[in-house]
């Protein structure tokens, strides 16, 4: 198993399961009523012409977040294997 | 007479839950607000049933929360008015993330109903759906359909009324689902339901095991309830706090965390016990992934945004100007029809200046409404404006916007031309209450339509060489002034961090025809009903400041006299067939009336105000005349030339035909190119016209903030003004 890295982190066609969660409060209920829970397998769609905000694949469908809201979320790389920085 | 049976309507938004609504009630439903906020309440008749049943349709949300206007909403509706069955509307292409919510609705005891919409895509994404199974795993009716075809739309009626006819005829308390939240939540939990239970807190309202969890759940209008109610609050809220430190120590984790996992993790319990089916051979890769492809590439994505967003405009401003000048023209000829007909007097002047001029305001913006609200529900249904917001939140983020409030700045006039009325509105499509409201308080700045006449005038007579220029100029500044007030309020006012942008990017889907056209028909009624009465009010209001006290009687009658004079003497040239005097002197019959009708105006409330705070307006080069021009411009910005004619007795200058007034500006040696820049600035910025004002008032469900912006952006103008025309003199630019 790799060692956990933010999801920012995670580059375009990468598939991933969440380890952890650090966000509170409106913004970790938000992450969390969206299906972004740990053990979910997350894969990045996607980067906005700014390279911010992320689009990812989570539970059957699309959804988009900043990159700072996806500091507070770890995951751990499943395939393919990081090979160069996106 | 039996009550009629009530069914509610939940569902995440982008589950096609208005869709089933329009299915199920046809064109029979009501829109309302609910009171002191801007969500719409949405009522119907459910149709094909023999029985009486009313449907309501509860905003779209992905939890029960009490983080959003629309979440609460839902809750309160469910616990208050204890619907007969709630039918939850599911995507069933996502069923895990949609059943959160039916758990959360289930904890609450409502008695649930599942449709599982939109079957058809779920099949040919490879989904299969054991959707029996289901309803016996969670003991509850399940009805499988696709709503925008209307297949299985009956059934679920048949099936909602049944269950519902069923749930009323034996209406015990409800039955809350009771899921475990693990070793660690578990004890406290019950704990907690027992001293709720003891005290009776809430219970009329909500299961006492739900008050619980909300309490671990940080939930403020639950808590505030407790804290009114007395001591239970305090207690419970010691118990949450000892829960989550006990969380924090052993699990370095939140109550909050703990219980969405657990729901998840109830969740794929149900679905993996042959409830859900992948096709793993079906290609995976979407249509939409491949659409998006080309729609949000980085250097495709935006240009393709920019010529939505320019054919948005197009469309808008050019397929509305045809029946908005029909509008026009039909309340013209109304007036001149009344004026003709009508004796000279203040009941036509009130009848044709007040009351048929001010209905006309109303009206020619229905179709400017009607076309814009039908594409941004096109926009909205089929997708894209959730696309338009992801690829343009970087930058309206830095000013503490959303991605959203682009289209209501484009509408406002961001290109020039547009009309903050239908961009007020269109704010509603932000999601997130300080973004949308920053936004709406900001778009009146743009250069919207009816400032473009005093724009063009201006610019033609002081800047003729450079007209194109300084008019792009004038709009860039409108953008500059609406982003830096939206940042200035988002520091001040408005306050506190940015909504979370966590958003869904649905599928791109091909909205259907009877959605879009209930959607826009909507929206128009509801401004024709809201906006009509007051501005019609207003417009009175105005049109007597502007009218009374009229000429004092010995004026009046000087007036008479000379006009006297003139008719005689050219009753007596038409007797000598003098053709030369009887054209001058015709002419100065003329004069006369534009003199009297300026002296009027000057000693009309209006006039008054306007002459007596001309030693303040100095400050920025305005004399009296353009104050009255600028008070009439509340009225709507398009009336500023008009009267800036009367006021310089040239009769009345049509907005488009504004020669003698831009010969009278050039040739008065008042008026100079800094003056005409200092009032450029004011009129760009100053008190959106009354109707924006209502715009907003609605928007915001306050008058409070429709008070501000009209008071706020006067005085921001002004400074800006004085600030401009100051300077400008002390660098000798004012000759």
């Amino acid at each position: 198993m790799s060692t956990p890295i933010s999801l920012r982190r995670l580059g375009k066609g990468q598939k991933a399961i969440i380890t952890s969660i650090a966000a509170q409060g409106e913004l970790g209920r938000r992450i969390r009523d969206m299906g972004l829970v740990p053990g979910a397998e997350v894969s990045i769609i996607g980067r906005a012409p700014l390279q911010d905000p992320v689009a990812l694949r989570v539970k059957d469908f699309t959804l988009s977040l900043r990159n700072n809201e996806a500091d507070f979320i770890e995951v751990e790389i499943l395939e393919p294997k990081p090979c160069s920085a996106p | 007479m039996q009550r009629p049976l009530t069914i509610a309507l939940a569902g995440n938004p982008n589950s096609g839950k208005s869709t089933l609504f329009n299915a199920l009630t046809g064109a029979h439903q009501h829109v309302g607000n609910y009171p002191g906020i801007t969500v719409d309440k949405k009522e119907g008749r459910l149709q094909g049933v023999e029985t009486d049943v009313r449907v309501v349709d509860l905003p779209g949300a992905y939890s029960l929360t009490a983080y959003s206007q629309e979440e609460l909403v839902a809750r309160d509706m469910l616990a208050l008015e204890r619907p007969d069955a709630v039918v939850d509307v599911i995507n069933a292409g996502s069923l895990e993330r949609n059943l959160y919510l039916a758990v959360q609705l289930l904890e609450l005891g409502a008695p649930l109903v599942l449709a599982l919409n939109m079957m058809d895509e779920a099949t040919k994404r490879g989904l299969k759906i054991d959707s029996a199974k289901l309803g016996r795993l969670l003991d509850l009716p399940v009805a499988e359909l696709v709503a925008k075809k209307d297949v299985g739309v009956a059934e679920l009626a048949r099936l909602a009324t049944d269950y519902a006819a069923a749930r009323a005829q034996n209406p015990g308390p409800w039955q809350p689902l009771s899921i475990s939240y693990g070793p660690d939540l578990d004890e406290v939990i019950a704990e907690m339901t027992a001293a709720i239970e003891a005290a009776g807190f809430l219970t009329e309202r909500y299961p006492a095991r739900w008050v619980a969890i909300k309490y671990l759940e940080n939930d403020s209008p639950v808590m505030d309830e407790g804290r009114r109610a007395g001591d239970i609050g305090a207690r419970l809220e010691a118990m949450a706090a000892k829960a989550a430190a006990h969380c924090d120590a052993t699990l370095k984790t939140y109550p909050e965390a703990i219980i969405a996992d657990y729901r998840y993790g109830f969740i794929s319990s149900i679905l993996k016990g042959g409830v859900l089916t992948r096709d793993d051979r079906l290609d995976r890769i979407e249509v939409s992934d491949k659409i998006d492809r080309v729609l949000t590439h980085r250097f495709l994505g935006p240009v393709v945004m920019l010529g939505v967003l320019y054919l948005v405009y197009k469309i808008t401003f050019g397929l509305g100007r045809l029946p908005m000048d029909w509008l026009q023209a039909g309340f013209a000829y109304l007036g001149e029809t009344a004026t003709a007909l009508m004796p000279e007097g203040l009941l036509r002047s009130l009848l044709v200046s007040g009351v048929i001029d001010g209905a006309g305001g109303v009206f020619s913006f229905v179709p400017l409404i009607l076309i814009i609200f039908m594409l941004i529900a096109f926009l909205e249904d089929s997708g894209y404006m959730a696309r338009i917001a992801y690829m343009l939140d970087r930058i309206f983020r830095v000013f503490g916007l959303h991605g959203c409030s682009v289209m209501p700045f484009i509408i406002s006039g961001g290109i020039a031309g547009g009309c903050a009325v239908p961009g007020v509105m269109a704010s509603r499509t932000l999601r997130s209450p300080k973004e949308k409201l920053a936004t709406l308080l900001t778009v009146p700045f743009m250069t919207c339509g009816a400032k473009l006449p005093i724009f063009i005038l201006l610019t033609a007579v002081f800047f003729p060489r450079f007209q194109a220029l300084v008019l792009f100029a004038i709009t860039l500044a409108g953008w500059a002034a609406a982003l830096c007030v939206a940042w200035f309020l988002r520091k001040t006012m408005i306050t506190g961090p940015s909504t979370p942008f966590v958003m869904e990017l649905p599928p791109y889907r091909l909205p259907t025809w009877k959605g879009l056209c209930i959607h826009t028909w909507e929206r128009t009624w509801q401004y024709i009903r809201k906006a009509g009465s007051v501005i019609l009010a207003i417009s009175v209001l105005l049109w007597a400041a502007m009218t009374f006290p009229g000429l004092p009687d010995e004026e009046a009658a000087r007036f008479d006299a000379a006009k006297a004079e003139i008719a005689a003497s050219l009753e007596t040239a038409h007797a000598g067939d003098d053709a030369r005097a009887v054209q001058k002197l015709t002419e100065d019959l003329g004069t006369a009336d534009n003199e009297r009708a300026a002296a009027a105006l000057r000693n009309s409330l209006a006039g008054r105000a306007g002459t007596s705070i001309e030693y303040v307006t100095r400050l920025a080069g305005f004399d009296w005349r353009t104050n009255i021009a600028l008070i009439g411009g509340f009225a709507a910005k398009e009336v500023i030339v008009s009267t800036l004619g009367t006021a310089y007795s040239l009769g009345k200058v049509e907005s488009e035909e504004t020669t003698p007034l831009a010969e009278q500006l050039a040739a008065d040696s008042a008026w100079n190119a800094l003056k005409a820049v200092s009032l450029i600035v004011f009129i760009l910025l100053y008190a959106p016209c009354f109707i924006t004002v209502i715009a907003i008032a609605r928007e915001t469900g306050s008058w409070r903030w429709a008070l501000f912006s009209t008071s706020f952006n006067t005085a921001l103008a002004f400074a800006l003004a004085v600030g401009v025309y100051q300077v400008g003199t002390l660098f000798g630019l004012g000759r």
